[in-house]
């Protein structure tokens, strides 16, 4: 049996995963041509590279098909609930940095906090019939972090992508994001509230709690924690 | 017998002793649109309810409770006085608690009679009591109706009394708008910048959205009044508070809100109400010397009851009442389109009630 490592499977995630683990001796490449989603192993026995979606890698892992895996905290906290009785993190990276946070247009000057957005979205649905939308893909954390800061009279509107162009084409009137630099958000004329902070993310290594621990993967991850840790 | 037959045996056994008590059998369909409940209750019951799209129908959910649904069946072709009792399955998602069940079965006893709303409090609470039958259970009671009227006679601006009343059901968010009127916060550096801005509005920045400068403006004009009213004073901070931490048996609470009531005067109907409440409960029979009442229950879990609110719980299971209940005749005003009606009911989960009979066993 064998230690299944899940990997993003393209562009710079998988780079800079495979770039971190070759600086702690591991060796990760894709074999055979360079579309095929296959994967190899070099500087340490046992561990099988699996190449997947960083968006599929919270789930495999909480089902138990894959025992590590490489992606962001933010996939795996919106994905699985309560994710830390599926997971465990082991090392963060590094990269991959990005925050999710709540974005109102530049000319709401009467807004920078949630207790503002609150009062907005009252006097919104007051005016407008309907409650203010905000758009996003983070469902799970943006609905918990408004909850537990008792904003209401809001709803989520889902947005795959592109989300900072939703409030100019009027399809919702803030949005739930994630943000490296802030400079997507400024150039779509919108700026994140003080209080906004939702969840700081970054690319980490997970360890699968529900996938089978026998005595020989037990000895592998022990040998891969003390190569990479 | 598996537990599932078990289950609906003793639901049986409940909704023929509340057929006994002079309510109709009602049935609700499973599917209910989303979008009537996700305006009720916010945002918040997609994380409870799960919801399903229907290419025709859009967005619906799978009922997370019966009481909407009869509400909008009595409001839609009801007639007065109507009792009602309905048995079935309610569904709601568990995100963080995989031990609890995610379809329980209830049953429910709901009345709609303007006549003699206190008389109809004491009636349901004493009609669920009887159905639980003679295993012992903790009585919790509570009014959300003394709160509101409290919140309504403070001494400050209206939009202050509608803030504080939106967010009744929201403790933590409640208590931070009290701390904000008076003063314990003190006022945020961004809020002194929006009272400093000039009106009308010349921006640099483009204006996007549906939110127009004319909204932001209003609002702003309304920032700078409420800046002018004086902060809630201390004592009637504390006289909201100690209502919430009222935690006593009814007549030691009637005494307290007597004393209260001196000083805040608006919620002597209130108290009237609470006090007829506790004369027709014991007129039922009820031990009302040790009933308990918590003057913060049903603040949490159940956003739409406005006065009585009751729930029967088992030593061993705190968490999860046996049965639970209260007076919702706000809802019927928003489920109503311009009707309304005093209404309250409360419902006893059989399978809970189950359990707790096995344990005492």
């Amino acid at each position: 049996m064998s230690v299944k490592l899940g990997v993003p499977s393209k562009g710079r995630l998988m780079q800079k995963t495979f770039d971190w683990f070759a600086d702690r001796g591991v060796g990760l490449r894709k074999s055979g041509s360079d579309r095929e989603y296959a994967g190899a192993v070099d500087g340490i026995d046992g561990v099988e590279l699996v190449l997947l979606s960083a968006g599929e890698i919270p789930r495999e892992l909480a089902a138990g098909r894959i025992h590590l895996g490489v992606t962001g905290t933010d996939l795996v906290r919106e994905k699985l609930a309560p994710w830390d009785t599926y997971v465990s993190e082991i090392a963060q990276m590094g990269f991959g940095r990005a925050d999710l946070v709540l974005a109102v247009p530049n000319c709401w000057v009467d807004v920078d906090t949630l207790d503002d957005l609150d009062a907005v979205a009252a006097a919104f649905r007051a005016k407008h019939g309907f409650r203010l939308r905000i758009a996003t893909k983070y469902h799970r954390l943006v609905r918990e972090f408004l909850r537990d800061n008792g904003v209401a009279d809001y709803q989520l509107v889902d947005s795959q992508g592109a989300t900072e162009g939703v409030v100019k084409n009027e399809t919702a009137e803030a949005i739930a994001d994630i943000t490296t630099t802030g400079d997507t958000l400024r150039a779509n004329h919108l700026k994140v509230l003080s209080d906004g902070m939702m969840h700081r993310s970054q690319a980490t290594v997970l360890k699968s709690k529900t996938a089978e621990w026998g005595i020989d993967e037990k000895s592998v991850l022990a040998k891969f924690e003390e190569m990479i840790l | 017998m598996t537990r599932l037959l078990k289950t609906v045996a003793e639901a049986t056994r409940i909704a023929t002793a509340f057929e006994t008590a002079g309510a109709v059998r009602v049935e609700t369909d499973i599917l209910q649109p989303a979008e009537t409940l996700l305006d009720l209750y916010g945002e918040d019951i997609r994380a409870r309810a799960y919801t399903t799209q229907d290419p025709l129908k859009g967005e619906q959910m799978l009922r997370p409770d019966f009481t909407v649904p009869v509400v909008q069946m009595h409001m839609d072709v009801g007639a007065e006085p109507a009792r009602y009792t309905y048995s079935g399955k309610v569904f709601r998602r568990q995100e963080d608690d995989p031990n609890r069940s995610s379809e329980t079965m209830q049953v429910g006893y709901e009345v709609f009679d303007r006549d003699n709303p206190i008389a109809a409090d004491a009636e349901v609470f004493t009609v669920i009591r009887d159905a639980l039958g003679d295993i012992k259970l903790n009585a919790m009671t509570g009014d959300i109706g003394i709160l509101t009227a409290a919140v309504q006679g403070l001494d400050t601006s209206d939009a202050r009394k509608n803030a504080l009343m939106r967010h009744i059901w929201r403790p933590t968010r409640f208590r931070r708008l009290l701390d904000r009127f008076s003063g314990a916060i003190p006022m945020s550096a961004s809020r002194k910048a929006h009272l400093e801005l000039k009106l009308p509005l010349e921006l640099d920045v483009p204006q996007i959205g549906l939110r127009s400068q004319s909204e932001v403006e209003a609002r702003l004009l309304n920032l700078k009044a409420e800046a002018d009213v004086p902060p809630l004073s201390e004592n009637q901070v504390a006289l909201i508070e100690g209502l919430l931490k009222l935690r006593e048996t009814l007549p030691n609470v009637l005494s307290k809100l007597h004393d209260i009531a001196v000083d805040l005067p608006s919620i002597a109907n209130a108290v009237d109400v609470f006090a007829a409440r506790i004369d027709a409960l014991a007129d039922r029979g009820h031990d009302v010397e040790n009933l308990m009442f918590d003057g913060a229950y049903g603040l949490t879990q159940m956003e739409y009851y406005d006065g009585f609110v009751f729930g029967f719980t088992a030593e061993a299971l705190i968490e999860q009442p046996v049965a639970t209940g209260g007076r919702y005749d706000a809802l019927t005003r928003v489920l109503g389109r311009g009707a309304s009606i005093p209404a309250v009911g409360g419902v006893i989960r059989p399978e809970l009630l189950l359990s707790v009979k096995e344990g005492a066993q």
